[in-house]
């Protein structure tokens, strides 16, 4: 590691002036994958602006629209362990618990959750081609071991898929992300926060240089009757989804009167398409209905070399995963064992 | 009197507390003055040669000592030879910084030495290679062609060729009226022990070396230092009191030991090197296998014929063999046999020992075939097996010293409700899980090797014993212990068992499930001479509470020797040391096997695996829900470090079945999974019932403890009952390991 400065904001304002009194500065909340990449040689802070103690930006609370606003300065277990999250967005707490191991969520915090790295290997190796690390190196993942990789969205530059569960949850609840910057603040739809790669595979996201997420609203609305987050992998804990599902509904009766589903594992940013949730309105919630729509998000979806099988595990999962949230508390088995 | 015997009780491990409470130090943690620290870089190209070096930024760097390439290393033994080791396949050992070649990505090419390990590891970023590169092959399926017979040569004693061909083979099998023809396939695994590769070398002066290293073997190493840099044995010590697992991958010294030793060396300073997690994927790793069976039987399931050919990959300068194809004949009998071995050099670094090596590869594809004949021949494959149980060795036709695999099949299936089993793949149905029984069979061999002992009476009169041997977190501290203590009759606490120091008597690098049998023998072979040489001093005292009494009359308990029939009469071993002026009594013997009457039996661990899965209907998630592990070892000294053992290496089973790869770009020639999240091992929510049962195996031939070992046999049968049950489960049968849920799909 090389040397680095460091010093611990008071507030916000104190944090972006410093970004930029060094060359390479960067704020640090959890670190839980900042050091990751600084080991692997892939970032070299001369900087680090401790986040994580900016007064007055630790809570959860309800805001006048109905909703709930949770500082992004968080951790990850404190908010999916948050007595308001639990009863009024299980599906976001389920999916936070989803994610990575007790000790990774109780140092990770919210707003890092969104802005994490990929995990494709090749991103990590700073010897291979990668358009994502070096832009114009090509991607080595397109040819190469693609497992793990997307099969929707993707783009010849890029085929590296989003890691996080948590954002898999808020795209379905439709959050919005605050922003401050030098210029002031900012709200960011959740849909338009992440971006596919396109020709552009080394931008995640939408937030700039020198803004600081300070906290994500979750509307009013949270599933918290019917929801269900199913996450499918390699091993039962600790690794990332290979596909996943968010589902919110709301029914009246056994018709859905509105649906929400995200795929997560499967494209550079959480996966949704509307045309499916104003399909299921008015449907049936079963078995039949669930396919129809799963269908219909992985349309033109492609597969690689290692990877093909996503599509038709997407299809069962959202499928599942619809059947899971009619009886939310029961949680039939999906990817657990039975016992 | 109350000195109970420890032997068959399950003593807890001695250096828990040590290690629970993080007191007991491993090899990078011993700090001395003046440390340096070096950390290695890697080549980022897989074969070709390195034309220019450029250590000046690095060298720039506040805290850079130097920088030590093969351009500016110190001189070093040329002869090959000196750089072997004793587990050291045939070929040209690897030599780290020799020249400019580069053999395999993820060669070490440099080390850079600092005054703390962050200046050290940033600084080795600033190092820059340039290379000529030239085309290779990392890929095993792609050069299958290539595949030729492997060289033989001293390491080669434990890993025979392949059996002669028996019978007619071929002939056989065309006119069989049941048979099975498969091929069976498995991965590239890194042993990647939690404890990284590490080593503090102490600069003492005067050519004088003191290293803790991180191996599982002391003297193994201490000859390799003292030839590779011309040094005199008595100069280096090797010390690995703790060490924090290996499974096979300190079996040989690896790389940090010689670029350590290579530094203090140079700057006569003291330097430790610890390798990182990414670095513990660029030295040895089990091999990947393609195997191929051809089993037949006749109307009744008695096995008539028996093929199996494989071929492993090796590295370009050492041919790594394991014994993979001759086990199905140790296991069951059949008069028509073939079986062929091959390699395919890659470039790669030499693969090496892991866990039960070429035991657990071969009997993946043995079991499963033997799952395939069942079902055709419409058995039970535990009753298949029961067919074709071999009482006595079917390849030498000689008795074994113990078998208790009949025990082991009765008492796991037990236990396990194995009778329960609806034979119809997919038939039995939980909820929305589909459930699948397996089973499988396992064996390995029953190593013993030669080892010194020392062991004295002190002052005290309590029990020291020394030897090289380490302790790689099995719990032979523990078991050398109990079996001293009973041997002498002293309790548990009155025994001292100093071990993992090259400055001890011999014993072999600790692999193989062979310790137990062999340094335990010589604590049994060194206790019976203290036990004559005390009895005689104890006579021989003026009035003697024993004298006039044999040897025969008397019995050791308590640090007293008593008559066996007056417990009144005694003389203790304090007294005895005293009336010695003090010297305490000693003695130091050789323990070896009986090999001129081993030699008329044949030797293994058996073992019996029965394995419940569920697979989700949909979505084909599988989980391992039950095991039960019925082992045969001879004699349990420990049962519950022996269950630790055995649990242990069912969790690996279970992680080599469903889990655990290293995948190899081949585009890039390297591996792309190098850290412990993408490389997947099981975690807590991938493992449920476990269960471990010792068969009562009495072994009174194999040697002096009867024991057998229990490092190995748990793993063998887990992948293989696991793939059984998946297909049980569904009546897809996945041949490749490990077993990707999707390919259910």
């Amino acid at each position: 590691m090389n040397n680095f400065d460091y010093i611990r904001a008071s507030d916000i304002d104190d944090a972006l002036a410093s970004l930029n009194t060094h060359d390479n500065g960067s704020f640090i909340a959890g670190g839980t994958n900042l050091i990751d990449l600084w080991k692997y040689n892939l970032l070299h802070p001369d900087l680090l602006i401790d986040i994580n103690h900016l007064p007055g930006h630790h809570a959860i609370e309800e805001i006048e629209e109905g909703g709930v606003r949770l500082s992004a300065f968080l951790t990850n277990a404190d908010t999916a362990y948050h007595p308001l999250i639990e009863e009024r967005y299980p599906l976001l707490s389920k999916a936070i618990l989803a994610g990575a191991s007790a000790q990774i969520r109780n140092m990770a915090t919210n707003g890092g959750n969104l802005l994490q790295r990929t995990r494709c290997y090749y991103f990590y190796d700073p010897d291979a081609p990668c358009n994502k690390r070096n832009p114009g190196s090509g991607c080595s993942a397109l040819n190469g071991y693609n497992r793990i990789h997307a099969i929707l969205g993707a783009s010849e530059n890029c085929i590296a898929v989003f890691p996080s569960d948590m954002c898999v949850a808020l795209a379905a609840l439709d959050a919005v992300v605050n922003v401050t910057g030098i210029n002031g603040e900012r709200n960011i739809r959740f849909e338009d926060f992440h971006r596919l790669p396109g020709d552009t595979p080394e931008l995640d996201n939408n937030l700039k240089r020198g803004e600081i997420i300070t906290s994500i609203d979750l509307p009013a609305k949270g599933f918290a009757k019917n929801y269900s987050y199913l996450k499918l992998r390699d091993r039962h804990s600790y690794a990332f989804a290979l596909v996943s599902v968010a589902t919110g509904m709301e029914l009246d009766g056994d018709i859905i009167k509105e649906a929400r589903i995200a795929l997560g594992g499967v494209a550079h940013r959480p996966w949704r398409l509307k045309e499916a949730e104003s399909f299921l309105q008015g449907k049936r919630a079963d078995e039949h209905s669930f396919a129809a729509a799963a269908d219909m998000m992985l349309e033109g979806a492609k597969g690689f070399k290692y990877n093909s099988f996503k599509i038709e595990l997407a299809k069962k999962a959202i499928v599942r995963n619809g059947l899971m949230a009619l009886d939310p508390h029961s949680q039939l088995p999906g990817a657990q064992p039975s016992a | 009197m109350s000195t109970q015997p420890t032997v068959g009780k399950p003593v807890s491990r001695l250096e828990g507390k040590l290690k629970v409470t993080g007191a007991a130090k491993y090899a990078a943690e011993y700090d001395v003055p003046g440390l340096l620290h070096g950390y290695v870089v890697n080549s980022t190209i897989t074969k070709g040669k390195i034309v220019r070096v450029d250590t000046g930024r690095a060298k720039a760097v506040n805290g850079v000592i130097e920088v030590i390439t093969h351009q500016n290393r110190p001189k070093l033994a040329w002869f090959d030879l000196q750089y072997t080791d004793m587990d050291a396949p045939p070929g040209v050992v690897f030599k780290p910084l020799y020249d400019a070649e580069i053999k395999y990505n993820g060669q070490p090419v440099a080390l850079v030495v600092a005054t703390d390990f962050e200046t050290a590891r940033y600084a080795a970023t600033l190092v820059s290679f340039e290379y000529e590169e030239e085309p290779f092959e990392t890929c095993l399926d792609n050069n299958l062609e290539k595949a030729r017979d492997a060289k033989k040569g001293f390491a080669t004693i434990l890993r025979p060729p392949p059996p002669k061909p028996t019978g007619d083979f071929e002939g056989a099998f065309k006119n069989a009226p049941v048979k099975v023809e498969s091929e069976y396939w498995h991965g590239v695994e890194h042993h990647n022990p939690i404890e990284l590769f590490a080593t503090t070398t102490v600069y003492e002066g005067d050519g004088k070396l003191t290293i803790y290293d991180k191996t599982q073997g002391t003297i193994n190493n201490q000859v390799f230092v003292a030839n590779v840099f011309g040094l005199h044995f008595k100069d280096v010590r090797i010390l690995a009191p703790f060490v924090g697992g290996a499974f096979g991958s300190g079996l040989r010294p690896q790389y940090q030991l010689f670029l350590c030793v290579m530094a203090a060396l140079l700057l006569k300073r003291n330097v430790r090197v610890v390798l990182d997690r990414k670095q513990m994927f660029s030295f040895s790793h089990r091999p990947q296998s393609v195997q191929r069976t051809r089993f037949s039987t006749d109307e009744n399931g008695k096995l008539t014929g028996l093929n199996h050919s494989a071929v492993s990959e090796t590295s370009q300068f050492e041919d790594y063999t394991e014994q993979v194809v001759a086990w199905s004949h140790k296991l069951y009998p059949a008069p028509n046999t073939l079986f062929e071995y091959k390699l395919v050099p890659l470039d790669v670094h030499t693969p090496i020992d892991m866990r039960a090596p070429g035991g657990v590869t071969a009997m993946h594809a043995i079991e499963c075939t033997m799952d395939q004949l069942a079902y055709k021949l419409n058995l039970d494959p535990l009753e298949f097996r029961l067919r074709n149980y071999a009482e006595t060795d079917p390849s030498t036709q000689k008795p074994f010293t113990s078998k208790a695999l009949r025990e082991c099949y009765q008492k796991g299936a037990e236990k396990f409700g194995w009778q329960k089993r609806n034979p119809t793949p997919g038939s039995t149905i939980r909820r929305n899980k589909l459930v699948g029984y397996g089973m499988a069979t396992g064996m390995w061999d029953a190593y013993q090797f030669p080892a010194r002992m020392e062991a004295m009476i002190t002052k005290e009169g309590k029990l020291v014993l020394n030897n090289a041997v380490t302790d790689i977190g099995t719990g032979t501290l523990t078991v050398m212990s109990q079996i001293a203590a009973d041997e002498l009759g002293l309790p548990l606490e009155d025994v001292t068992f100093n071990y993992g120091d090259s400055k001890k008597p011999f014993s072999m690098f600790q692999g193989g499930s062979s310790v137990t049998a062999s340094t335990g023998v010589a604590i049994v072979v060194a206790a019976k001479t203290l036990k004559k040489k005390l009895f005689k001093k104890a006579a021989g005292i003026k009035n003697s509470p024993i004298a006039g009494a044999s040897e025969e009359d008397v019995i050791f308990k308590d640090g007293n020797i008593y008559l066996r029939n007056d417990p009144t009469a005694y003389v203790s071993f304090k007294d005895i040391i005293s009336l010695n002026n003090g010297r305490a009594i000693e003695t130091t013997n050789m323990g070896a096997p009986d090999v001129l009457n081993l030699r008329k039996y044949s030797k293994a661990a058996h073992s019996a695996t029965f394995v419940e899965v569920e697979v989700d209907k949909d979505l084909k998630i599988i989980t391992v829900t039950r095991a039960v592990t019925a082992v045969a070892a001879g004699k349990i000294i420990n049962p519950k470090t022996a269950r630790s053992q055995i649990l242990g290496s069912m969790v690996w089973g279970i992680s080599k079945a469903l889990h655990e790869e290293t995948i190899m770009d081949e585009k890039l020639g390297k591996y792309i999974n190098t850290n412990l999240g993408e490389y997947h091992i099981p975690v807590h929510a991938d493992i449920h019932e476990l269960d471990v049962i010792f068969a009562d195996e009495k072994d009174t031939l194999i040697n002096e403890l009867g024991v057998k070992g229990v490092g190995e046999i748990g793993l063998v049968a887990v992948p293989a009952a696991i793939a059984n049950a998946v297909y049980h489960a569904t009546g897809t049968r996945i041949t490749k390991l490990p077993i990707h849920f999707d390919e259910l799909l």
